[in-house]
């Protein structure tokens, strides 16, 4: 597979009051075409700030970000590179534009100036493809947290892009909408072949995902597949992180001399290792 | 009560008035408006009631949602209806010391009544049929030929401001009824004492309200720019606006309206 991003030495500073803050700490990654990437991180280390670097919001203060061969930096690209990465943020209520979701989907295609019938084919099918098409004709604020954010996800669909970054898109949605949302991004990430890159502190949304970057302080201080990165409890518990439940019951059962895999995940699995320690 | 305000608030409906082309009733409207007010008696001004209700029903909107409406300039209406009441010459009806209520200002004040109350029915017609994003096309379409003395942008940027707006009133009206909540629980006192103590209580929900708008603005902005909004420069529609057999039929009823009101006028 090929890396559709790569970050060279990234670097991103800024001044707030006089005082200079490092938000990334020279960073190298490269994220790889069709993966579904999580990168997770306590509040303030820099996951929110890589993500306005993926698609050139920001520009880093030293270092390169490619994306499918286009610098970043390249202003005549700008807009080619904000089609090819789509950004969803936190808030849905500060995403959308038009006050008829249908309307508010077509907001992307009509600035790229498609033709109105092929626009039309485009928010019909990002419609179709979060779940929300039955709903074209609703006001967003009449819908639940869940149901916007997934026509914040429909309003960058609607573009075809080649990458989905999403900020801590579940961050303000009750338990139901955020399975909503993680469950439409590994149906677009298999059915669509969009790769993701999800970034989030909720620790049970990296479970299904391909690779999860550990970020502190502006650093990456782990990577690998959700499985690896869970056995390492104690250093996510030192940056603030929690780890899923299942596997903090494996980790303690086996620090107090039970035979248990602390790499099940799922809580079928979990049931089963404590079943096989048991013996029963 | 700030739930009751229906600005930019769409009816679903598939009537001839919510496919006729959205620029078309704006001019009707303003046209029918401009009508009412050239109405001069009583006969004329029915013709013109009996018109908006013509509308009213073939717009297919519950008229629950128009009363609703009603509900809110309410004291307009009476303020007016009552205000008018003083000023009328004939005959005296009855007389409190040195205010006397004529037959002639009953008439007025019934007519300037009648006259507020359709303007808003009428209005209120364009506002359920039409989309909020609708009509903020139509206006701007309707003053793109502004563009030709060179406010080519002004007119995208009007049209792109008014459709935001839209949007965040139902947002920011939550969002102040949570500040009003959040105040009270603290023991903020909103609605007793006189008018200047009053006000003065809104301070503690304005500034709050204000800083998380201007908050929000930085967020939006991030989020258009990354759907390649730039400016409106090389955009297009997903939705065409098309003059159809509709328009055609609707802008003869208008016509035949105004003939008929400015006939009543000279006849009576």
């Amino acid at each position: 597979m090929d890396n559709i991003i790569e970050i060279k030495n990234a670097t991103y500073s800024y001044t707030d009051e006089g005082i200079s803050h490092i938000a990334l700490n020279n960073i190298s990654l490269s994220i790889k075409k069709g993966s579904f990437t999580v990168i997770l991180g306590h509040n303030g280390s820099g996951k929110s700030t890589l993500a306005k670097l993926l698609n050139g919001l920001n520009t880093p203060s030293s270092g390169d970000i490619i994306v499918d061969g286009m610098n970043t930096r390249d202003e005549e690209k700008e807009l080619e590179i904000k089609r090819k990465v789509g950004l969803v943020f936190q808030n849905p209520d500060n995403q959308l534009i038009a006050s008829i979701v249908e309307e508010d989907v077509a907001f992307g295609p009509e600035n790229l100036g498609l033709e109105p019938q092929k626009i039309r084919e485009c928010v019909d099918e990002a419609l179709k493809s979060v779940g929300m098409y039955e709903f074209r004709k609703s006001t967003p604020h009449k819908l639940s947290g869940g149901q916007k954010q997934r026509i914040a996800i429909a309003g960058i669909i609607a573009m075809s892009p080649d990458v989905l970054v999403l900020d801590e898109p579940t961050a303000m949605l009750d338990p139901k909408g955020r399975a909503e949302i993680i469950s439409t991004l590994h149906f677009l990430n298999k059915e669509k072949n969009i790769t993701v890159v999800l970034i989030t502190h909720y620790m049970e949304e990296a479970e299904n995902a391909d690779r999860v970057i550990v970020m502190n302080d502006g650093e990456i201080i782990n990577d690998g597949k959700p499985e690896d990165i869970f056995q390492n409890v104690k250093q996510l518990k030192e940056v603030g992180l929690d780890v899923p439940q299942t596997t903090e019951l494996l980790y303690a059962l086996k620090q107090i001399g039970f035979k248990v895999n602390t790499k099940a995940l799922s809580i079928e699995d979990t049931a089963k290792e404590i079943a096989k320690a048991l013996k029963l | 009560m700030l739930k009751d305000i229906t600005i930019g608030q769409y009816y679903e409906g598939k009537s001839l008035l919510h496919r006729a082309d959205p620029r078309m009733k704006i001019i009707w409207l303003i046209a029918l408006i401009v009508l009412i007010f050239l109405a001069q008696n009583m006969y004329a001004l029915s013709f013109a009631a009996i018109s908006v209700i013509i509308s009213l029903i073939i717009s297919r909107v519950p008229l629950k949602m128009y009363l609703k409406n009603m509900k809110t300039i309410l004291p307009i209406l009476l303020f007016t209806a009552i205000i008018n009441l003083f000023y009328g010459e004939g005959e005296v009806l009855f007389s409190i010391w040195k205010i006397s209520i004529t037959d002639g200002g009953v008439y007025r004040s019934v007519f300037m009544a009648l006259r507020i109350l359709l303007f808003i029915l009428i209005s209120s017609v364009l506002t359920y049929t039409t989309t909020p994003n609708d009509l903020t096309d139509a206006i701007e379409s309707l003053l793109s030929p502004l563009k030709f003395i060179g406010l080519k942008t002004a007119v995208h940027t009007l049209a792109m401001m008014m459709t935001i707006t839209l949007r965040f009133i139902p947002t920011l009206i939550e969002e102040a009824e949570k500040i009003m909540n959040a105040q009270k629980a603290r023991g903020a006192d909103l609605e007793s004492g006189g008018l200047t103590k009053r006000v003065k209580a809104l301070i503690p929900i304005l500034v709050p309200l204000l800083i998380s708008a201007v908050r929000r603005s930085y967020e939006l902005a991030a989020a258009m720019e990354c759907r390649c909004y730039n400016g409106g420069e090389g955009k297009t529609r997903m939705k065409k606006m098309r003059l159809s057999l509709i328009d055609l039929f609707l802008s003869l009823a208008c016509i035949i309206i105004g003939a008929g009101i400015i006939t009543l006028n000279i006849l009576f």
